[in-house]
């Protein structure tokens, strides 16, 4: 671009001033994890103190923090798995067969979850009750499967959608099922959109707050039944918050920068265009 | 497309439709039973619900006709909710539209250190939302200890009690926060992916910044606007958590959306009943916004 | 861990029992959480916690129990839940304690609250009353004494005097965080002191009573006058914060914030606080709370044995005796038993003990109103309806001291709408 260097540069610093803005709260809060109490409810806000690990040290504690990141892990990676595989089949129909009803499916599927939560908590609790699925992952892996599904099923279509169906055509022509198809042709082509999709996904599922502190107990909790502990605790607790935080989010904030160059290669295949 | 003569050749008209409707149904099975067994299961508990006087702290139920209903919409507050909860979901969708724009454009440019921007700017959609709005709530807008207030201080501003004050303001501020990442990167991908050929041409032809601005990128963006409008709209509609860990849906109702008012009824007054029959408004009234909206939207999408 | 030491040691006592604690995250039960294994090593018997916040605790707790889900096989309950489960069957009844056990130790007014019709159906490990804070430096300054047992006019001249926002000093902090156990806690007492009652023997609400306006009033006056920038964001943590800052001339909140308040260490005026008995106006019913965490064993559990055998050891004697041992006797769990009291080590530690324990004594849930009433509870009405109640009320009187609707007009819609919730509950 040949715009005037004064301009480039104001442009420059107007972007990084948005980024910092953006990302702030969240460096606000790994600072005063590094606090002790008194350090953080201290005001003017301290920016020059010794750093001490206390706040994370007490934050864990009698916590568990391995085992509701652990379920975090199993419970994310577990729905996107399912859900893709649920969706991958299902995405395929609507892409490369598309008729009256294609628009409709991918709508209704959307407004699934348009549900309050909230409003069905009772029925789904009562149902997980009776075929023992309380606090286990496998029930809380069922629920965010379900709850990601139409997200899945809609960012597979539209990546399909930009697949030329001359390659698919042309391999059902020479007689390949669709099973093969899918598994051998689309699935490479479609690569760094499926990624995408399970990127998303497992970002959806581990930010998944309500259904896991309602739905579990002592042994399935993740991360999000981790921090509901903290946000009323009685006493100073800003520290310790913050510790609990950085150890909630860090997980997942570090894996979406590794993969957010992909998250936005694959979108650029796919729904935007 | 090219013909061929292989026996499996598909007939043209609608046999063919139907023959790959038919092949097509097992693939499309698993996924379109268990969403339906997901929504519409509960749904069906939920309003037998609705129609009984059904208090966990006193069972067992029993069918009171339609007086849950009644007092639904004899409510006030339930017209209070439906409002708070249009003002949430336009606040954030503006905010992520307006915001998630700018930062898009800025991003696009090319400046030492843009990765790294890119990447903080994307950030807050990975917190979860507990965690944004404790933070907000603690660190940040805590009128005694808080950020904002101290830098009020510092140019001469008495500190504001966010919460108390400006309750549904700050919720959208902090459900903002999270989403405009979110439309940040669809856009900044679809950004990235615009012709840049047809950028060259129309500078070449003398098309000033604002004027490219104007006629090529956002028309461009008005694909990816829709579906950030259309996924928005569906999270923030049941978006709980944050009024949950800030307000708990006041001052008086301020910020009780209607999700939020189902949520009270359900697990702090235990009454069921009374929660179905919101649940069941609530879902009504969601489909028809659902009908309209992505009827909009989709015609964007084919286009 | 628990398990280990279990396999290791070979006890011969359990099958290993694995009992789920379904609990809040306060300090005492942190406390609990680390003096476990003193537990497991002693019975065997391995323990799963689950910690929530209160709010979310109680959602949980209830839904569980309600179908009848058997997830948690010992619950923390507070003096509000109690009466409420205890009456709808959901607890097992605490029945033969052993004689070591020592019942008759426990406050009396703490077994109330922690009964059913005479039936105990929860032991108490937490117990606290309310009083009154205030800084003897800023009251010396002023010239004025404070006495023992203030009342509320006083406290209100009082606050009049040493309040000083130029110095950031508020001379009144108050509770102002809607909710059923933030600023309704401590309005109901405000409202019980001015001889007002939430019900009354027919159960129709007295909301518009002249006793809650005035107390309304009065409340709102005060905070508007002397109290902290943004009182409606003030809960407890809130103002316990602010007058270990220094900030505040007189607080009138739970007896438990006194440790914090006294220790060099998280409080900047550990030295200049004084504590005496929350005031009074027209009465002394009612004019300061009582709140008491108790364990209890919901019927679902399958391990009732085991659960009292846990139940009877948090809240020994011994326990306590554990606790000052390990983390100094300041941090013993306060309110339950009478004999910490007469304990020299406990009364040497926490300067403020006798008020705490005086507090405790006078604050009886059975009686709690000039007037009769049908209800228990002390700053809380021991029905299932009170929480949605209480957080509507709290709501509304958060908005007339915000100065978004007058007083009067606060009280009428909180009326209106808790005269709604009784009748669509059936009460009348």
């Amino acid at each position: 671009m040949k715009s005037s260097l004064a301009s480039r540069v104001v442009l420059g610093l107007l972007a990084w001033a948005a980024a910092f803005i953006m990302f702030f709260p969240i460096l606000w809060m790994l600072v005063t994890a590094f606090k002790t109490e008194g350090q953080a409810i201290a005001i003017p806000p301290l920016l020059i103190f010794a750093p001490t690990l206390r706040s994370f040290f007490d934050a864990t504690q009698n916590a568990g923090y391995l085992l509701f990141a652990l379920n975090s892990v199993i419970v994310s990676v577990g729905a996107t798995v399912l859900a893709i595989a649920i969706a991958f089949p299902a995405a395929y129909a609507l892409a490369f067969f598309p008729g009256k009803r294609t628009e409709f499916t991918l709508m209704w599927m959307l407004s699934t979850k348009m549900l309050p939560a909230v409003g069905v908590l009772m029925p789904i609790y009562l149902f997980l009750k009776n075929v023992h699925l309380l606090d286990t992952r496998l029930g809380l892996v069922a629920i965010d499967t379900l709850m990601n599904l139409p997200i899945v099923v809609w960012m597979l279509y539209s990546f399909f959608k930009d697949i030329p169906h001359e390659i698919l055509e042309a391999a059902r022509v020479d007689g390949v099922g669709p099973r093969q198809q899918m598994i051998h042709l689309l699935l490479p082509l479609a690569g760094p959109g499926v990624a995408s999709t399970a990127l998303l996904s497992v970002i959806l599922a581990w930010n998944e707050a309500f259904w896991s502190i309602n739905v579990t107990a002592s042994h399935a909790g993740t991360l999000a039944a981790y921090i509901a502990r903290f946000s009323a605790p009685e006493g100073l607790f800003w520290a310790k918050l913050s510790a609990a935080s950085v150890l909630a989010v860090a997980p997942i904030l570090v894996f979406g920068s590794l993969t957010q160059r992909r998250l936005v290669r694959g979108l650029t295949f796919g729904a935007v265009k | 497309m090219s013909q061929s003569t292989s026996a499996t050749i598909t007939p043209s008209g609608s046999d063919a439709t139907q023959r790959r409707q038919v092949r097509t149904l097992p693939l499309l099975l698993p996924a379109v039973i268990l969403l339906l067994l997901w929504s519409i299961l509960p749904l069906l508990q939920t309003i037998l619900y609705s129609f009984q006087h059904y208090n966990l702290m006193e069972p067992p139920a029993a069918y009171n006709g339609g007086l849950n209903y009644t007092y639904l919409f004899t409510d006030s507050s339930t017209w209070t909710a439906i409002w708070n909860s249009v003002v949430l979901v336009a606040g954030v969708l503006a905010a992520s539209i307006v915001f998630g724009t700018l930062i898009a454009l800025l991003l696009n440019n090319d400046f030492p250190g843009r990765n790294i921007a890119r990447l903080m700017a994307i950030a807050p959609f990975f917190v979860m939302s507990p965690v944004a709005a404790l933070i907000w709530k603690n660190l940040l807008l805590d009128p005694v200890s808080g950020l904002a207030g101290w830098l009020m201080t510092l140019i001469g501003l008495k500190p504001i009690a966010w919460f108390s004050v400006y309750p549904m303001l700050s919720i959208v501020i902090i459900y903002s926060w999270r989403w405009i990442p979110f439309a940040t990167l669809i856009l900044l991908t679809a950004l990235q992916s615009l012709d840049t050929d047809q950028l060259e041409a129309a500078r070449m032809d003398g098309a000033k910044g604002l004027a490219r601005l104007r006629y090529i990128v956002l028309p461009h963006l008005g694909r990816p606007i829709s579906i950030v409008v259309m996924l928005e709209s569906i999270f923030m509609l049941s978006a709980f958590a944050v009024i949950y860990t800030t307000t708990n849906g006041g001052p008086g109702d301020a910020t009780t959306t209607l999700t939020y008012m189902i949520f009270i009824r359900a697990l702090n007054d235990f009454s069921i009943g009374s929660a179905s029959a919101a649940g069941v408004f609530a879902i009504v009234l969601a489909n028809i916004l659902a009908f309209f909206l992505i009827r909009a939207v989709s015609r964007t999408l084919q286009a | 861990m628990g398990g280990l030491a279990l396999g290791c040691l070979g006890i011969a006592a359990a099958h290993a029992t694995t009992l789920t604690i379904a609990t809040v995250n306060n300090p005492d039960m942190l406390q609990m959480q680390k003096l476990s294994p003193q537990f497991t090593k002693e019975t065997g018997i391995k323990l799963n916690w689950v910690v929530l916040p209160e709010n979310t605790l109680r959602q949980r707790v209830t839904t569980d129990i309600a179908t009848n889900s058997g997830n948690f096989d010992i619950v923390t309950v507070g003096s509000y839940e109690v009466p409420i489960w205890g009456k709808a069957g959901w607890l097992a009844p605490v029945k033969n304690l052993p004689a070591n056990y020592d019942a008759k130790d426990l406050f009396p007014t703490v077994r109330k609250g922690l009964s059913y019709k005479g039936t105990l159906y929860a032991l108490p490990f937490y117990a606290e009353s309310s009083a009154t804070y205030y800084r003897k430096d800023l009251f010396k300054a002023a010239g004025i004494a404070m006495p023992a047992h203030p009342t509320y006019t006083e406290i209100a001249k009082f606050a009049a005097k040493i309040n000083d926002p130029s110095k950031g000093i508020y001379g009144m902090c108050l509770r102002g965080l809607p909710g059923w156990g933030e600023n309704m806690a401590f309005f109901t007492t405000l409202v019980n002191t001015f001889g007002g009652r939430w019900f009354n023997m027919k159960w129709q609400p007295r909301i518009d009573s002249p006793a809650w306006k005035k107390a309304a009033n009065f409340y709102v006056n005060l905070e508007k006058k002397y109290g902290p920038p943004n009182v409606t964001s003030n809960g407890f943590t809130e103002n316990l914060a602010l007058f270990s800052q220094g900030k505040c001339g007189m607080w009138i909140d739970s007896t438990v914030a006194a440790g914090t308040l006294w220790d060099p260490k998280t409080s900047k005026v550990a030295n200049e606080v004084g504590m005496v008995s929350a005031p009074v106006a027209v009465t002394p019913h009612g004019a300061h709370w009582l709140w008491a965490w108790a364990l209890a064993m919901p019927k679902t559990s399958r391990h009732k044995a085991a659960d009292m055998k846990f139940l009877e050891w948090a809240t020994s004697k011994a326990y306590l005796k554990l606790v000052g041992n390990t983390f100094g006797w300041v941090q013993v769990p306060p309110g339950t038993r009478i004999s910490t009291y007469s304990n020299p080590d406990y009364i040497k530690a926490a300067p403020f003990a006798s008020k705490v324990k005086e507090a405790i004594l006078s604050a009886d849930p059975n009686n709690p109103t000039l007037k009769k009433v049908p209800y228990t509870g002390v700053q809380f009405v021991a029905i299932p309806q009170f929480e949605g109640i209480g957080t509507e009320v709290g709501q509304q009187l958060a908005a007339a001291l915000a100065g978004q609707k007058s007083v009067d007009a606060a009280l009428a819609q909180a009326q209106n709408a808790t005269a709604r919730t009784m009748k669509e509950a059936g009460y009348h």
